[in-house]
């Protein structure tokens, strides 16, 4: 991929559970992501407001955080369903209708296998929906989506640099052998969108098909445990 | 390193852990976290199953308080606790009390406060016992070792 080493994808898990945070917290670090855990949704939004500073499209928006580190990022929001407050819906709903988080990828837990709660998260944006007890092998499939957001991140950024420069006006298709960079990532992008594409779909349709017959793994293989 | 010895450790954690199994106080789940374990996080099990306990602790003492005035029962609250008793105790792999909790609700949705605390009893009583029983594992896990041994990886698929 051409990635630096340090630049690992960045999860953000939200579960009022201090059991499942520890959890999901080591499912991730196991799957190779670096991991913020928080307890509610309320507490999400605010980690995401005072991180993300560089996808907001509202200056506004960035005027109300005073320590914005540009160089955090959260590539996937995993969330449980059930909280008290803000359920991981809500949570969704607000992600989902943010202008800067909104391209975040978001993924629902909850113990409990209801049809059409499912399909009303999948319905509102989330990328998967994962029946608890979560594992390994169903944090193997969100590789995909983390890999959009970062992608797109980097061109941001990338974008956001030459900006700063003296120097002229920077488009992504352009041949400066400084920025020369973007357009291999470009092209990975568009691949990726495309490949996210065709899983989101097989995966609700799966999700939806798999959720009134099975009452147990609605994203996994029925009765094989994966071997690490 | 007396390999007589870390074999027979290793014999005796095995048996112990594939009994805890068969007997059902422990599912599946209990397995994953294990492999989720390793040199760089070698207490990861024992610390997830320590918060599960604080968890049962508190959860049962809440609703205890709910359950004890017969004419003014909480049921909200008790239903509450039943659903995170239950999330967690799947969480880490603690059948015995997961199916406790299928009871216990089934007592809470119909405001059976009888079979409440009947039910209440006994998930108190099975996460004991299932805290005891992980504390003896722990302690064979640490004699292995000290005596210079490994943990045996016990595949119970």
């Amino acid at each position: 991929m051409g990635m630096a080493a340090e630049s690992q994808f960045h999860v953000l898990a939200v579960d009022d559970s201090l059991c499942d945070r520890k959890l999901i917290e080591r499912l991730l670090q196991k799957s190779s992501c670096q991991v913020t855990t928080v307890e509610s949704g309320s507490k999400a939004l605010e980690f995401l407001g005072l991180r993300q500073g560089l996808q907001s499209n509202d200056p506004n928006e960035l005027s109300t955080s005073p320590h914005i580190h540009q160089e955090v990022e959260v590539n996937l929001i995993i969330t449980d369903y059930c909280m008290p407050g803000m359920t991981g819906y809500d949570l969704l709903k607000k992600v989902k209708e943010s202008s800067a988080f909104k391209n975040i990828p978001v993924v629902i837990m909850s113990s409990e296998n209801v049809p059409a709660r499912i399909s009303r998260c999948l319905e509102e944006g989330a990328e998967e929906f994962f029946l608890k007890p979560v594992r390994l092998a169903d944090l193997n499939k969100l590789k995909p989506h983390m890999m959009k957001t970062k992608l797109k991140n980097q061109k941001l950024e990338e974008i956001e640099e030459a900006s700063k420069d003296e120097t002229a006006l920077v488009e992504p298709e352009i041949k400066d052998s400084t920025k020369i960079e973007i357009l291999p990532l470009q092209q990975d992008l568009q691949l990726v969108q495309q490949e996210e594409q065709t899983l989101c779909t097989n995966n609700k349709r799966k999700s939806m098909e798999e959720g009134i017959s099975t009452d147990r793994a609605l994203t996994r293989f029925d009765g094989i445990t994966t071997t690490v | 390193m007396n390999t007589t010895i870390v074999a027979q450790l290793q014999r005796q954690f095995q048996d112990y852990i594939i009994s805890l199994y068969q007997q059902g106080f422990l599912d599946n789940q209990f397995s994953e976290l294990r492999k989720l374990q390793d040199e760089g996080t070698p207490d990861f099990v024992s610390e997830v199953v320590s918060l599960f306990f604080d968890d049962c602790a508190k959860l049962i003492n809440n609703m205890s308080k709910s359950l004890e005035r017969p004419e003014n029962v909480d049921f909200k609250q008790v239903d509450s606790g039943v659903h995170q008793l239950k999330g967690s105790s799947s969480s880490v792999g603690a059948r015995m009390v997961k199916n406790v909790c299928i009871s216990f609700k089934e007592c809470c949705d119909v405001q059976n406060r009888e079979g409440c605390l009947r039910c209440l009893q006994q998930v108190d009583y099975e996460y004991k016992m299932l805290k005891t029983k992980l504390q003896d594992l722990f302690k064979l896990e640490q004699q292995i070792l000290q005596a210079g041994g490994t943990i045996p990886q016990v595949d119970i698929n």
